[in-house]
């Protein structure tokens, strides 16, 4: 053998154990997690190489983490400055289901998900029941439960275990524009029923659309059938393969009635929302009320609405009740940063999961920008905060005559531990009503026969 | 044998004396039998360091195939048979997912809506593409150039930004649509609702691939003898006769290649409905394609055992519809 051909023997030989090597690592991944989520080897110094900030105290054991606010930058650069334990080394991987479907293929990979996690609170029950999450109780929790209210905790917990950090919340309200309310003589309307008409009123005038029917936002349906008393879920940690789902009782199946009818008389729009098409509509006052959260501003905000010609044009009066008696307020969207099984060092992890976002400097940005609706006490008591007179609803204290109330009257909600399954399932259902094809109430119960099949399919016993 | 004899010239049979081969020398002073033998024996290691050779040149594909797509593809296989649930852990279903993959409404009405589409919009492309060619390979002049290159251009252009594209020109706020019905006093037809939506996508496929199927069957025009043309033409052909008598027949197997092509495409179809759920979720369900409902499966439920069930389902459906194309088209063949 001539020394060329023995090396590229020895080349092929090095290439054919590289693909040998490559060939088994997935069994080698799967293997790790089958024996234990936690995975053992120490691979901190090199994820941490890909961080989109800049770690400056280089010798601290770091932590890695995704969330995808808009001013996660600062958040994370403010934390880092202010912590001598541990540094935080951020990625934005996508916003909501991006995400979740990154981290769901890293959890069933068994590797490659961050130690901690920006989740919406809906999706806790979905990452806790596959054991992805950690309870950070006995991390620190003590030290800061009294910066959240109980309502907040409810929604991040199961049972008596803490499986995420609050960050925000999105206490609904219902935003107008001030100039067709004024033209058409209407004033905020009180209950869903009120809406109702000044919606006719509005189109009999020949004005705009009076709001919105998304088939893509299946939270917000999910919100407003609570309002009207439903319990989607109940769940018993205790007993985590027991579930009951009730997605079709009379107050579910009324309020996708009550959308389809104004959906038909053509009272409200049935466009998909965030998308470009949608904020057009917004921007160009297709639309009179947009139902959403409070975090809603800061979005539109940053997509161009309310500036220009349109400043000031908006404002926010309380979420219609159906019982103007009895008003019920509830929430759409809220993140919390929770630990991941995958982290090295959970203690560590929960460290950052309680610090980020939690230092005034950071949620004053949060807020001042309508990024977040703070839960953190020491943001939503601030005087500074209450009384703000924002601007884009043109000095309208929106915080302290709407959100604040709203927010406090919240009492949490139980969420699904499939809620992606059944997100999909509303989506099609309330397309279905768009279009006339099932009433509202049928909507309902396919939901419900859809959700409930699945679940038994994944091994619940559905009540 | 053949590729020894070739190879011959490069490594002699028959040891040289040449300083620059160290081993061979000393296998040739350890040898002790006569010059015979020797002859034979030193064949033997040539053809063993030919072997060695042809494998080397083979490894690395050879080592990349196994490790990106046949591996890959056995441990999908190897997943179809399993099943995890939430509550209860994984258990071994052997075919259990493809049963239900099989009768489940929401794969079975995905794999009609690609065969649906692959019927309408396999055809159209087809028969734009082989106009153009035609065309282009009949008319030489500087607006056929030009229009090649510009029927050619969506193909250079990615699908998901070809999918983005197509999500504006359908708005109706910012696309043109609105206008150019305004005009006749009409409503813009709605490309993103349940009606139109196929329509809306055959458009965009059309769009995307008509040109790269142009320049495939125009490779194929180029490349006929044009001495046929002359015979033909002194036959009496006109060029209506000439394009169909003998330009087509002649491309039948370029035109074969793309229909082929294009079925396994479109009954994978996924880039343009999966980018334009973005915009109409209501419209586009997860599972509106096969391969959509596999990585909807796989990826936002994790269900990675239906999610590679569904996706062999869809490549059994594929290898089934293709291999019975081929089969007709056998006889069709022979008629040309």
């Amino acid at each position: 053998m001539s020394m060329k051909t023995k090396r590229l023997f020895a080349t092929a030989a090095m290439l054919a154990a590289a693909g040998v090597l490559a060939a088994c690592s997935p069994d080698a991944g799967s293997q790790s997690n089958a024996s234990a989520s936690n995975g053992g080897n120490d691979t901190t110094g090199n994820k941490a190489s890909n961080c989109t900030n800049t770690i400056t105290k280089k010798d601290l054991p770091v932590v890695t983490f995704w969330g995808w606010y808009p001013n996660m930058q600062l958040v994370v650069d403010n934390f880092n400055k202010q912590n001598n334990e541990v540094q935080v080394c951020w990625t934005n991987v996508g916003q909501g289901g991006d995400e979740y479907d990154k981290f769901q293929t890293a959890i069933s990979a068994g590797t490659g998900a961050p130690d901690v996690i920006m989740i919406e609170a809906d999706r806790i029950p979905t990452f806790q029941i596959q054991k992805a999450l950690v309870d950070i109780k006995n991390y620190g929790f003590d030290a800061v439960k009294a910066n959240y209210s109980d309502g907040a905790w409810k929604d991040v917990s199961i049972g008596g275990a803490v499986y995420g950090v609050p960050v925000d919340g999105g206490p609904m309200a219902m935003i107008y524009r001030k100039d067709v309310f004024d033209k058409y003589k209407i004033t905020p309307p009180k209950t869903w029923a009120e809406y109702e008409q000044a919606a006719q009123k509005v189109k009999d005038a020949g004005g705009p659309l009076f709001g919105d029917l998304g088939a893509n936002v299946p939270a917000v349906m999910m919100a407003l059938q609570i309002q009207k008393g439903a319990t989607p879920y109940t769940y018993d940690p205790a007993q985590p393969e027991s579930i009951g789902i009730a997605l079709n009782d009379q107050a579910s199946k009324d309020v996708l009635d009550y959308w389809g009818s104004l959906a038909k008389k053509g009272l409200v729009g049935t466009q998909d929302q965030f998308t470009p098409e949608y904020i057009s509509g917004v921007v160009n006052g297709k639309y009179a009320t947009y139902i959403s959260a409070a975090w809603a501003p800061g979005y539109l905000t940053g997509a161009g609405v309310g500036k220009g010609k349109d400043t000031g044009k908006w404002a926010v009066a309380p979420l219609p009740q159906w019982d103007a008696g009895n008003p019920v307020q509830v929430n759409w969207g809220g993140s919390a940063f929770s630990v991941t099984s995958q982290a090295k060092n959970p203690e560590l992890a929960a460290k950052a999961a309680y610090g980020l976002y939690a230092d005034d400097e950071s949620l004053k940005d949060g807020w001042t920008n309508q990024i977040i609706f703070p839960l953190n006490l020491k943001a939503l008591n601030s005087p500074e905060f209450v009384d703000l007179k924002v601007n884009f609803f043109d000095g309208q204290q929106a915080n302290k005559e709407v959100y604040v109330p709203a927010a406090n009257a919240y009492t949490g909600m139980t969420y699904s531990p499939f809620g992606q399954y059944y997100f999909d399932s509303m989506t099609k259902q309330i397309s279905a009503v768009i279009d006339g094809s099932v009433t509202g109430a049928q909507a309902a119960d396919r939901v419900q026969e859809d959700v409930a099949n699945y679940a038994k399919e994944q091994g619940f016993t559905v009540q | 044998m053949g590729h020894a004899v070739l190879d011959r010239p490069a490594h002699p049979p028959l040891p040289s004396i040449d300083p620059s081969e160290p081993t061979m020398t000393l296998l040739i002073e350890e040898s002790a039998s006569s010059t015979q033998e020797k002859a034979h024996k030193a064949r033997g290691k040539v053809r063993l360091r030919e072997h060695l050779m042809g494998w080397l040149f083979v490894g690395p594909f050879g080592i990349v195939f196994l490790a990106m797509l046949i591996a890959p593809l056995g441990y999908a296989l190897y997943l179809s048979l399993w099943q995890k649930k939430l509550i209860g852990g994984t258990s071994f279903v052997f075919l259990g997912n493809y049963v239900k993959a099989f009768t489940d409404p929401t794969f079975l009405s995905g794999v009609w809506f690609v065969v649906r589409f692959s019927l309408v919009a396999i055809p159209l492309q087809i028969l734009i593409a082989l106009a153009m060619a035609l065309i282009v390979d009949a008319v030489t002049s500087l607006f056929t150039r030009f229009s090649r290159l510009m029927v050619f251009l969506p193909y250079a252009i990615p699908t998901v930004i070809g999918a983005v594209m197509w999500g504006f020109l359908y708005s109706k706020s910012f696309g043109p649509l609105t206008d150019i019905f305004g005009l006749f006093g009409a409503p813009a037809p709605d490309f993103f609702s349940k009606n139109l939506i196929f329509y809306g996508l055959i458009n965009v496929v059309t769009w995307q691939w008509a040109g790269y199927y142009m320049i495939i069957l125009y490779a194929a025009l180029q490349g006929i003898d044009p001495s046929l043309y002359e015979a033909a033409r002194m036959d009496g052909a006109g060029k209506w006769q000439i394009a169909l008598r003998i330009k087509i027949p002649l491309i039948a197997p370029a035109l074969l290649l793309i229909l082929v092509f294009s079925l396994i495409g479109t009954l994978q179809f996924f880039n343009e409905p999966q980018i334009l759920r973005y915009l109409a979720a209501g419209t586009i369900a997860p599972g509106f394609t096969p391969n959509m409902y596999a990585y909807q499966q796989a990826f936002g439920l994790a269900n990675f055992n239906y999610g590679s069930a569904i996706s062999f389902a869809l490549g059994g459906i594929v290898f089934v519809c293709v291999y019975a194309f081929l089969f007709f088209t056998r006889k069709r063949r022979s008629f040309f």
